[in-house]
């Protein structure tokens, strides 16, 4: 969120639960997050942040409360409408989650393949996004022979290839050398710059420091701060 | 062609189980196709006999040559009859001569010809069924001028019975075949889907619609199944000629000649080994997402 604009809630979130049998990982949270926001989610292992990411791109469903995305309520959403909704996001995932038997470039290409994208377009759009994250040379490796700053550099072209309006990032660096966290925070932060929501899960203090951006606290499932309405 | 080139990437990187299924399929078609190719052949020789069938119509004796002479024109009015030649007793004596050159000896010290005037009804190709052929046979004998009526009844109705057993045993074993089959397919299907599951997840949270993520896997089962389709009757062709290298047309007294299957049925064969493997993807598809 850049000074001086308005603010635009695209995410909103009204007293959401998430209970998993007896035990709850999301405790009544309620807050919004605005159109062209960097915003980091923090706290300590355990706290529900990689549950409250989920909840926002239907991985999981809410138990009881209320999400809104970009308009949609996703308590109403139809199962059907669910790949759409995703495609609202563009997504790191904690563990990558690379196709390990398709090259890089495959991997990229598909966010762009399931969303019906035509051939040159793909190969034009996944070249660049590749170019930008330093990985062109890689183009054609498979995940595993790749190190981790590079696989996570890979994540990232994937989660914004597509231009989603929300980048949803779950601790990006968190098995990271200190350079490539530097690296891929810089990534994250420049498609923040291009107009993009970056919500970042993390607890790493330091990068929170680094890059600036509003804060929101969870402990046991619970914001602990207030957040800016 | 997005998804061909999928359904052939999916093929490569599965290559074991995609080989069990096509084997699978391939086995399946084999023995259903050698199970048509058996019965295609054997109609063609019961087609063949009843060319040759005819009702032989025996006379009572003393029956006078205008009787003869209208009981022919009555035949030949009725309903499915060719046509008809009357063989008198003589010329029956003269044939069974002929037909017995070594034992006519035998012939030679009768007192009188033990042999009736008849007359051979020819059947039209319509007719040549059996629930047809004996009811004709039923109404000639109620005839007053006729002794009996021959038609073969014995062997012929016994061999239309087994060969229908067979051919309902050979209905079940296609429909047993084309089951096992489709659970083959179905179960790999699973297996290739089990080991790729979180490829599945990552597309599906990348924002893929079930169909793009379930056509491929439907285009690999039809490719499948039509690759074991081919297979199978390739091998059921190189039997087929190492058979018929063997049968002669005279094996079957000239009758009739064994044949491969036809065209269109191979085609059907073909399309139905690709409906059986659509028919397990949709099977483990319908599972796997549910």
């Amino acid at each position: 969120m850049r000074d001086g604009e308005e603010k635009t809630a695209i995410i909103r979130m009204f007293h959401v639960y998430r209970h998993y049998g007896n035990k709850t990982a999301v405790v009544d949270i309620t807050f919004d997050i605005y159109k062209n926001e960097l915003l980091f989610i923090n706290g300590p292992s355990g706290a529900g942040k990689t549950t409250l990411l989920k909840l926002l791109y239907l991985a999981e469903p809410v138990s009881d409360g209320q999400i809104l995305v970009n308009g949609m309520n996703l308590s109403r959403i139809a199962r059907k409408k669910v790949p759409f909704l995703r495609r609202n996001f563009g997504i790191v995932f904690q563990d990558y989650k690379l196709i390990p038997t398709k090259t890089v470039y495959d991997n990229v290409a598909l966010v762009l393949e399931a969303a019906g994208q035509k051939r040159r377009l793909i190969n034009k759009k996944v070249k660049s996004v590749l170019r930008t994250v330093g990985m062109e040379q890689r183009i054609n490796a498979l995940p595993p022979t790749l190190s981790g700053g590079e696989q996570q550099r890979v994540a990232i072209a994937r989660a914004v290839v597509g231009d989603p309006e929300i980048i949803l990032a779950d601790e990006p660096t968190g098995s990271l050398d200190a350079a490539a966290a530097d690296h891929v925070l810089g990534l994250l932060r420049a498609y923040h710059t291009r107009g993009a929501t970056v919500i970042i899960a993390t607890h790493a203090q330091e990068l929170i420091r680094k890059a600036g951006g509003r804060v929101v606290h969870l402990n046991a499932g619970r914001l602990v701060n207030m957040p800016d309405h | 062609m997005r998804y061909l080139k999928r359904a052939l990437q999916d093929i490569r990187q599965n290559r074991f189980l995609s080989l069990v299924t096509i084997v699978t399929i391939a086995v399946s078609i084999l023995i259903v196709s050698a199970f048509a190719l058996f019965f295609l052949n054997a109609n063609d020789l019961i087609d063949a006999w009843k060319k040759g069938v005819h009702i032989m119509v025996y006379l009572k004796n003393g029956v006078v040559e205008t009787e003869v002479s209208r009981l022919q024109k009555m035949l030949h009015g009725l309903v499915g009859v060719e046509k008809v030649n009357f063989i008198s007793r003589d010329e029956a004596l003269k044939q069974l001569r002929e037909q017995l050159p070594r034992q006519s000896f035998l012939l030679d010290n009768l007192k009188q010809n033990p042999l009736p005037d008849a007359f051979e009804v020819h059947l039209l190709p319509a007719t040549r069924n059996w629930a047809k052929i004996e009811k004709l046979a039923v109404q000639l004998e109620k005839l007053p001028e006729v002794e009996e009526v021959e038609y073969g009844r014995g062997w012929l109705g016994r061999f239309a019975v087994v060969f229908n057993l067979f051919r309902l045993a050979g209905y079940a074993l296609g429909a047993l075949f084309f089951l096992a089959a489709v659970f083959f397919v179905a179960n790999t299907i699973r297996l290739v889907l089990y080991s790729r599951r979180e490829e599945v997840e990552i597309m599906r949270l990348v924002g893929a619609e079930d169909r793009f993520i379930k056509t491929p896997f439907y285009i690999e089962g039809m490719l499948q199944g039509a690759l074991g389709g081919i297979i199978g009757l390739a091998m059921c062709l190189l039997l087929f000629l190492a058979v018929s290298s063997n049968v002669t047309p005279e094996f079957f007294g000239g009758a009739f000649q064994i044949r491969f299957l036809p065209t269109g049925m191979l085609i059907t064969m073909v399309l139905t080994s690709m409906m059986v493997g659509w028919l397990g993807c949709f099977a483990s598809l319908k599972q796997f997402f549910k």
